[in-house]
């Protein structure tokens, strides 16, 4: 074969992309980013602007309102909580999908997503059905407070078992098995060995839940009744037309998502170099 | 580590029993309720006008907001794992805020921008273009709240798959598009899928943010979720068997996402 | 296809990949860059290929300017370390994308794709999917790859470094038939002196951003240029102030001019010549290399103590 009958051959590029030396992507961030802009950014921005537009005294009076804290702190309370048992059963559930074995575990291990695939809005009825006053177990639910606790254990659910499920497939047996040739017993091992390796997915299972429990609204718009949760005192302010209410009331839950955020990430920026 | 039989059978039998009375038995008994004054009743529910708009309606707005959202997020990943420019971090962390942020704050932002009185909000009226209460509306709220999906999906596989590939194209003579089309769309394609499905899930069950800037007029914005809360909450106690039929529908729907899922969950293994 | 190389320099960040480093190609010739890790090597051959370009200096092909050149237009064929195969592609596609993307009839990729296989070796796997090959057939499927386009020269990133070490030396010496065969201008990557030195024509001896030396394999290792040359080349230790091959060191029972005292630590024969193994008096280690005759001239077991020193007329060659 000659090297001089090719198929490829070289030549010297025209243009302005010979000159101009500007960074790979540049313009499809721009595009990107606009989208991202009209779309999220400018949006939440107005939101914000609402709430300080007549003045930081008015922000301040709304934000410290009764109404208004109380449902902040019912929501952070059951939020929390919410992130802690969470946390337990979720870590529970990754450990028997993970390293047990029983027949339709896959089935069992696919339905783990199915509060990701199902509507909140059905997620609520389901409950009210279940637990609600026309229970068939004459469950009645006195206290709203535990109907909205199961409606966020629902939804969150996903989080910490497809956090710590991977972490958990993943984990090196080795170091289980020299602590038990050293004569570790098993409460030992787990406590020492496999839940410092666990942690970090908990934690940020955990995280996420709590976040998404912060604002979920569809799941409990129809169980709350009693219960003010701050996203359904945000919808009855929208309804009645206090909208600088609901926009002051709606930069704090902001404020508090993007704390959870940036918590999140501080590891490291997730996808970008 | 070894755990002992008895242990082990009351891990799984806790587990399963919290899945099955958080997970199941709900589900379960929506089921049944549906059919509570028999078939006949549930699929008179199922087929009223609005129900069926309101099925329809809800399709739809997810096919428009799942393609918008598909392209934006693999063109972004592409831009995140691939490219150079500064500023990719900001962009980077920004993705996830519709993650966080409550449905009912995207309905109140929507308002404040494209409502009367908003910051464009009399632009569009004045040009006879409707937003809020208007399907136009609820797009932009189901845009909004599915849009980091695809783009959490895809970069991670971007990312694991490298750039080697991509380079050894453009040195046999590939041009950009020839090499995104031949290259790099195919080995992505898996999390593409997934993300897709994720993203229609999202889109069909939002409720919050549609909730805020719909109408609840049949046919234009009723969507199938607020058919259900419109049944349950606002229409007498005999509604209350169409509210479940409505969310017998959705949760089909959902079984059938849910299946989705699971086929391609598998698929995303990157093989190198 | 001649390649010259200018005063290229090329950094990533803080870190400097190139300072300086100017070489030339001969058309026809295949030329190995040889160094260890950070050395730059990669980063060099990048450059030619067009996949980075420098922040200062030329890169020419043929006397044309292609600096700036995209990778697609410079005529390049490109082999990687881990074999950037398309895995959603089988063996006989993978080979005819390049001609697939110039829209070249089918009957005549079918031809050359067959070609090609056959000459690779891989006519039986046409229909199998990367992942199904071990990675000495998927290199050779991306050689193949490479050659389809008819690229005027040819480049090969650490092609080896993957695969393990029987595999390699066949498809080493595969590698110097065939560039006998086709005449294609290559230019290898590679941190191994010993497959640089049995492959190539010329070896380019990087260290630390910048080429030590230029030359044939002989000279490379004969003459070097640097210490550093020395010392990647083969094994070397300093004695009286001068760097010496293990073959080069002379071994002496009694005391003697510029000799270093010595403790043999181990006598390995190894058939047809034997390896004294020996730790110097300020701890360092050394290697001499003796024929049979010679160790058992000097009958040495572990203990021993020797004088070691280097041949007399290794001064004068080295410093020429």
């Amino acid at each position: 074969m000659s090297s001089s009958s090719s198929y490829a051959a070289p030549r010297a590029p025209a243009g302005w992309r010979a000159r101009v030396r500007v960074p790979r992507g540049t313009l499809s961030l721009g595009v990107a980013t606009l989208y991202m802009s009209v779309i999220v950014l400018i949006p939440l921005a107005a939101v914000v602007e609402k709430a300080v537009a007549q003045g930081p005294g008015a922000f301040f009076d709304s934000v410290t309102a009764s109404g208004a804290v109380s449902a902040l702190v019912i929501t952070l309370v059951a939020s929390l909580v919410v992130a802690a048992i969470g946390a337990v059963m979720g870590t529970l559930v990754a450990w028997i999908l993970a390293r047990d074995k029983f027949p339709g575990q896959r089935l069992v291990n696919s339905l783990i997503d199915l509060p990701f695939a199902l509507p909140t809005i059905v997620a609520g009825l389901t409950l009210i059905a279940l637990y609600g006053p026309r229970s068939p177990f004459g469950l009645h639910l006195a206290y709203a407070r535990a109907g909205v606790l199961l409606a966020l254990l629902f939804v969150t659910l996903p989080f910490v078992v497809r956090a710590v499920q991977p972490v958990l497939i993943e984990l090196d047996p080795e170091a289980e098995e020299a602590a038990a040739s050293l004569g570790a017993s098993n409460a030992t091992i787990f406590r020492r060995i496999v839940l410092p390796s666990l942690r970090p997915a908990i934690a940020s299972g955990a995280a996420l839940a709590f976040a998404r429990a912060v604002g979920e609204f569809g799941a409990l718009v129809l169980i709350a009744g009693k219960v003010q949760i701050a996203s359904i005192v945000i919808f009855a302010d929208i309804e009645s037309d206090a909208t600088q209410a609901a926009a002051s009331l709606s930069v704090v839950l902001l404020v508090i998502s993007l704390i959870v955020l940036v918590l999140l990430r501080w590891p490291g920026a997730r996808n970008a170099r | 580590m070894r755990v002992s039989r008895p242990a082990t059978l009351s891990l799984r039998a806790v587990g399963l029993l919290y899945l099955a009375g958080l997970l199941l038995l709900p589900v379960g008994v929506v089921l049944v309720r549906t059919f509570d004054h028999g078939l006949g009743q549930a699929w008179g529910w199922m087929t009223t006008p609005a129900a069926i708009s309101a099925l329809w309606l809800t399709i739809a707005i997810a096919a428009i907001a799942v393609p918008l959202n598909t392209i934006f997020g693999v063109g972004c990943s592409l831009v995140l794992v691939r490219g150079r420019a500064r500023g990719r971090a900001i962009l980077d962390s920004l993705i996830d805020l519709p993650f966080v942020v409550s449905p009912v704050i995207v309905g109140l932002a929507l308002i404040l921008v494209y409502g009367q009185d908003g910051w464009f909000g009399n632009w569009f009226l004045n040009n006879g273009i409707r937003i809020i209460y208007a399907p136009a509306g609820i797009v932009i709220a189901t845009v909004f709240v599915s849009l980091p999906f695809v783009v959490r999906e895809v970069a991670p596989i971007l990312m694991e798959v490298g750039e080697e590939q991509e380079e050894a194209a453009a040195t046999l003579g590939a041009s950009g598009w020839q090499t995104f089309w031949r290259v790099t769309l195919p080995s992505i394609r898996w999390g593409v899928a997934y993300g897709v499905v994720l993203t229609t899930a999202r889109a069909l069950g939002e409720i919050g943010a549609v909730l805020v800037v719909s109408s609840n007029v049949a046919g234009s914005t009723l969507t199938l979720p607020l058919l259900v809360y419109q049944r349950d909450s606002q229409l007498g106690p005999q509604a209350i068997t169409g509210a479940y039929a409505a969310a017998t529908e959705l949760i089909v729907l959902s079984l059938a996402v849910l299946l989705l899922m699971t086929l391609l969950g598998s698929r995303r293994e990157v093989t190198k | 296809m001649r390649i010259e190389v200018v005063d290229v320099g090329k950094q990533f960040g803080k870190f400097t990949a190139l300072t300086d480093v100017s070489l030339e190609v001969a058309e026809g010739s295949l030329t190995a860059l040889l160094g260890p890790s950070g050395s730059g090597k990669s980063t060099l051959l990048r450059i030619i290929a067009g996949l980075e370009t420098p922040d200062s200096g030329h890169v020419l092909t043929d006397g044309l300017d292609v600096t700036r050149a995209r990778p697609q237009d410079r005529g390049i064929g490109f082999v990687f370390q881990h074999y950037a195969a398309f895995n959603h592609m089988s063996v006989r596609e993978n080979v005819a994308f390049g001609l697939r993307i110039r829209k070249l009839p089918k009957p005549e990729v079918q031809a050359r794709v067959d070609e090609l296989l056959k000459l690779v070796g891989l006519t039986a796997w046409s229909g199998q999917r990367p992942a199904q090959l071990s990675g000495g057939q998927r290199q050779r499927m991306a050689l193949a790859r490479a050659l389809a386009v008819e690229p005027r020269v040819l480049l090969l990133d650490e092609p080896f470094g993957a695969l393990d070490a029987k595999v390699r030396a066949e498809l080493r010496q595969w590698l110097r038939r065939l560039h006998d065969e086709q005449g294609v201008t290559t230019v290898l990557v590679t941190h191994d002196q010993e497959e640089a030195m049995e492959v190539a024509d010329t070896i380019a001896v990087m260290h630390e951003g910048r080429i030590e030396q230029t030359g044939a394999p002989r000279d490379v290792y004969d003459r070097p240029a640097t210490d550093f040359v020395m010392g990647f080349l083969g094994p070397a230790v300093r004695v009286d102030g001068q760097l010496v091959r293990p073959h080069d060191l002379r071994l002496a029972l009694e005391p003697e001019d510029h000799a270093l005292e010595a403790m043999v630590t181990r006598v390995v024969h190894l058939g047809f010549e034997v390896r004294v193994e020996l730790e110097l008096a300020d701890g360092r280690t050394a290697r001499a290399q003796l024929t049979r005759g010679e160790a058992n001239q000097l009958e040495l077991s572990d203990g021993d103590i020797v004088y070691v020193r280097p041949p007399v007329a290794t001064g004068a060659e080295l410093t020429a």
